[in-house]
């Protein structure tokens, strides 16, 4: 069956530390850069997915840009876990022929300073924010002391050491192996070479994870364009395929209290098993993956997740330089990921992968023509397998 | 008590039993009726069979440490005082899950499997908060 849908176009803002420009500047921008990029203009735009945790609305950016007939739309929740969500909806509505052509982003203004007076999704750390009462999940964690996600991944991380011998140097690996591909990223914003020392040597902020074990806090944005199979094969580009994706929300994901409690294993195998079904793969057939790095642990459960390599098994995995480029035997995040490019709650991995298969990475696996892009481990969960 | 308030639950009719119970300092739970799990965190229906029945009950108020971190700078300013503190994630006796402070230990001695028993601490007029201590 060939492909319902294909990624024609890219663009991305500066990402900086702060960029002093509003949130909805921010997606113009990125959205500009990604149509240019396909040849196409703001009116052949007639869908547009995003998350919920986007302080732009449907309404803002359709407006703004002076998009034709937005005939489909979504919205998105859980964060990270649903990067591949939104890319998943819009495939599955150009599919449907809900739309022809759909643009799908993720535009942050998370900067310390650019916080400043904004409300809860724009600017800031959000857990920072949080209400003097609480009404949803979080009232189960925060009035205890556990208040921020590196804490709920310390937790993640530490049972995954006591049941699979995990050490704190394979965590340090994948935060040193995303800073080699980020020394070779001209808008990585983290370019200097780190080494297993360095991991060591920086500070705890949620034992067992260090500081260099978290992704970067980042202004910018990403966006990327989607059409139909049809109308992918006369835009600018060489389409970049959506080869298959899968999603999962089990009943044990994201809280620590039902993490461990209802066989998060079994849901996420089974979203792979679909996954590679459905695509006609298997794992050792990708030539690179971009996983959603916000913490080091959750590129070690990625590769268990999606069948890299065995349960528990990915500590080893990556400590002979596994998810290296060149050598690895999966490259993982040639741009550097969240940790060292950028955080642009996964959206720098949208266009790094379709870069990987138009042969324009710096950091390029020779002759690709599979990646794999999946969602944070930590939330409802999901992947996007994409060909050349 | 604080001085700077830790960000406080406000119940709903599906948790207000828990928070009621604590500050009677009593740790309460709901048991399906149907299939017999204890759960937590409280909600209407059972994870295991989807039954709406349940009942109430006191747990023992004891557990053992699944998974913990020490948590270090950044955090809430309510507990900067408190940095570094130990967050455990604890298996009740009655099988569910839940994180709390764990206090009076020290973090060389934490391990997974360590006994631990409950105690309330009144935060506010209306809350008293569930946290953990080496049993
Ligand atoms: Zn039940």
């Amino acid at each position: 069956m060939a492909p319902p849908a294909a990624i024609v176009g890219i663009g991305q803002t500066r990402f900086a530390k702060h960029l002093g420009i509003s949130e909805a500047q921010v997606a113009a921008e990125a959205i500009h850069a990604a149509l240019a990029d396909a040849g196409l203009a703001p009116r052949d735009v007639d869908g547009l997915c995003l998350f919920d945790i986007e302080s732009n609305t449907v309404g803002d950016v359709a407006a703004m840009l002076g998009l034709g007939d937005v005939r489909f739309f979504s919205t998105h929740s859980h964060g990270g876990g649903s990067y591949c969500a939104v890319v998943r909806s819009a495939a599955t509505a150009l599919a449907a022929g809900h739309a022809s052509v759909v643009v799908a982003f993720r535009a942050r203004n998370r900067g310390r300073r650019s916080s400043f007076g904004k409300g809860y999704t724009e600017g800031g750390r959000p857990w920072e924010k949080i209400a003097p009462r609480i009404a949803g999940f979080y009232q189960w964690q925060v009035p205890f002391g556990l208040v921020s996600p590196v804490q709920e991944m310390a937790l993640i991380a530490r049972r995954h050491m006591l049941d699979h011998g995990t050490t704190e140097d394979h965590l340090g690996e994948v935060a040193v192996a995303m800073r080699h591909h980020a020394t070779r990223n001209p808008n990585a914003l983290m370019r200097e070479p780190m080494t297993l020392a360095d991991h060591r040597a920086s500070r705890f902020v949620a034992e067992p994870l260090r500081l260099l074990d978290c992704c970067l806090e980042t202004d910018g944005g990403c966006a990327i364009v989607l059409a139909s199979r049809e109308r992918a094969r006369d835009t600018a580009r060489r389409p970049v395929w959506i080869l298959g994706s899968a999603q999962t929300n089990g009943p044990a994901h994201h809280h620590p209290h039902d993490w461990f409690a209802y066989e998060r294993r079994r849901w996420v195998t089974e979203a792979a098993a679909r996954l590679w079904g459905e695509a006609g793969v298997r794992p050792s057939d990708v030539d690179a993956a971009m996983f959603y790095d916000h913490f080091t642990p959750m590129v070690l459960l990625a590769l268990e997740d999606w069948g890299f390599c065995g349960h528990g098994e990915s500590g080893g995995f990556v400590a002979g330089g596994g998810i290296r480029w060149p050598d690895g035997r999966l490259p993982v995040n040639t741009h550097g990921g969240q940790l060292s490019e950028a955080f642009i709650h996964g959206f720098n991995n949208w266009t790094e992968a379709v870069r990987q298969l138009r042969g324009t990475s710096t950091a390029q696996v020779p002759d690709a023509e599979l990646v794999l892009v999946a969602a944070a481990s930590s939330d409802p969960y999901g992947a996007v397998l994409l060909a050349r | 008590m604080a001085d700077v308030l830790p960000p406080l639950p406000q119940p709903n009719p599906d948790t207000q039993e828990f928070w009621d119970g604590c500050r009677r300092h009593e740790l309460r739970l709901q048991r399906c009726d149907d299939c017999g799990t204890a759960r937590f965190s409280p909600r209407p229906a059972c994870p295991r069979c989807a039954s709406l029945r349940h009942t109430w009950f006191t747990a023992a108020g004891r557990g053992t440490v699944y998974s913990w971190t020490i948590v270090h700078a950044p955090t809430l300013p309510a507990f900067a005082a408190r940095v570094p503190y130990a967050m455990a994630l604890v298996e009740l006796e009655e099988g569910p899950f839940l994180v709390g402070q764990l206090r009076d230990c020290e973090p060389a001695k934490i391990r997974a499997g360590l006994r631990v028993a409950v105690r309330f601490e009144d935060v506010a007029e209306d809350v008293a908060l569930p946290h953990w201590r080496p049993a």
